[in-house]
């Protein structure tokens, strides 16, 4: 039997495991240190929710949180961190897709395709 | 109230929620945006933003521990999960175009619905009944580890699963929720699956559902820093430690207590619906 064949689904799952196990962590900490940093500037300010406003851009699209992320602006780093907790489930659905590929299961292939193409739709493709 | 103070005290309430929502199973998710509406007096689009993102927190801590135990099904999740995440595509569009009061009156009807569900008696249906011909050929009859035994079971009625997750999906964008309770209906009542593989199964679709809608959410501006940020972590810890004490407490009193606060801050968001004050 080929060794791509032995693949089962318990292996899937154990790496599915690590794979959220390890997006839920990292991006904890990336939150965790955006926090931080956001209550060390703006600690004193005064929070206003009552009203909404909506988050304007950059903060309200993935490039635009990037750049700010990478600029070390407090509430850009909180951002990504956010969106390194949304991307989680999005990279479980993509690993499903190539270990289903392997395994040779074509149905499922297509059908955590279509899961997949949604979820990049959202994220990516429609604009408010 | 200043930030730093703000921060520390929602941080303690996330915290406290997700701790209860692990013991009780009914999730953290759920009492954020009435903790964040009713006490915080946020609006209710910055609350259901920060309760979205919370809910993919722990939907991937607690999927992390069932995948790798072998109860949670990837096939029925994955296939299921079409529905869910479109279901919350449609809800999310319908969260920018519904007025507060209206997603208010929704939430507390739903959370009056989960209250009363979490006390319900779950027994598997009889197995062994002749499986849906649409759950063979989806390969979706599984088993799962009893002991060192595997107990195999069959799949049914899978359309109207499927159209029950739509709906489920729907709520979960609609309102920032995971919505277990519905999507546990959709698996347990109509598609017959052991509660064992259809709450670990519920718990690993509930990540992939909320991230549909957190695009649609983050674009419209509902995914605030300051809050997501103090309401995440805080949730996120909570359930971790909860599912740790789970193993040792008696959770039946503490379900019915965590059921009553559910039922009482429904009616409060009904209430507050209707008078217009949220």
């Amino acid at each position: 039997m080929p060794a791509i064949q032995e693949m089962d689904d318990t292996v899937i799952d154990a790496r599915i495991s690590v794979l959220l196990r390890s997006g839920m962590i990292l991006s904890a900490i990336v939150i965790f240190i955006g926090g931080a940093l956001f209550l060390l500037h703006h600690g004193r300010s005064i929070p206003d929710y009552r009203v909404f406003h909506g988050v304007q851009a950059p903060l309200n699209n993935v490039s635009g949180i990037v750049q700010e992320a990478l600029h070390g602006h407090d509430l850009g780093i909180i951002q990504f961190g956010l969106l390194l907790l949304i991307a989680t489930p999005v990279a479980r659905v993509l690993f499903s897709v190539i270990a289903f590929w392997m395994e040779r299961d074509y149905l499922y292939v297509a059908i955590s395709g279509i899961v997949l193409v949604v979820l990049l739709y959202s994220l990516f493709v429609h604009r408010a | 109230m200043n930030s730093a103070e703000f921060t520390a005290i929602l941080g303690a309430g996330a915290l406290l929620a997700g701790f209860l929502g692990a013991l009780t199973g009914l999730g953290g998710g759920v009492v954020i945006v009435p903790l964040l509406t009713l006490a915080f007096g946020v609006d209710i689009r910055y609350a259901i933003g920060a309760s979205l993102v919370s809910v993919i927190a722990t939907s991937s801590g607690s999927a992390a521990a069932y995948v790798k135990e072998g109860f949670s099904n990837i096939r029925i999740g994955m296939f299921l999960e079409i529905a869910t995440t479109i279901g919350a595509i449609c809800g999310a569009f319908l969260a920018t175009k519904t007025p507060a009061a209206a997603i208010a009156i929704i939430f507390g009807l739903v959370l009056l619905y989960s209250a009363a569900m979490s006390n319900r008696k779950r027994t598997d249906a009889h197995l062994g009944r002749a499986p849906d011909p649409i759950a063979s050929a989806l390969r979706m009859n599984g088993s799962y580890p009893v002991g060192d035994e595997k107990q195999h079971y069959l799949v049914r009625r899978v359309p109207l699963g499927f159209g029950i997750m739509f709906g489920a999906g729907t709520l979960s964008g609609l309102l920032g929720i995971g919505s277990g309770a519905v999507k546990v209906l959709a698996m347990d009542e109509a598609m017959q699956i052991p509660f064992k593989v259809s709450t670990t199964t519920s718990n690993f679709m509930i990540g992939v559902t909320a991230a549909a809608s957190a695009g649609v959410y983050l674009s419209r501006g509902y995914i605030d820093p300051g809050l997501a940020m103090p309401v995440t972590l805080g949730v996120l810890a909570g359930s971790l430690l909860g599912a740790r004490f789970l193993v040792q407490a008696k959770t039946h009193a503490l379900r019915i207590i965590f059921a009553i606060v559910i039922a009482f801050l429904g009616i409060e968001m009904i209430y507050n619906g209707f008078t217009g004050r949220l």
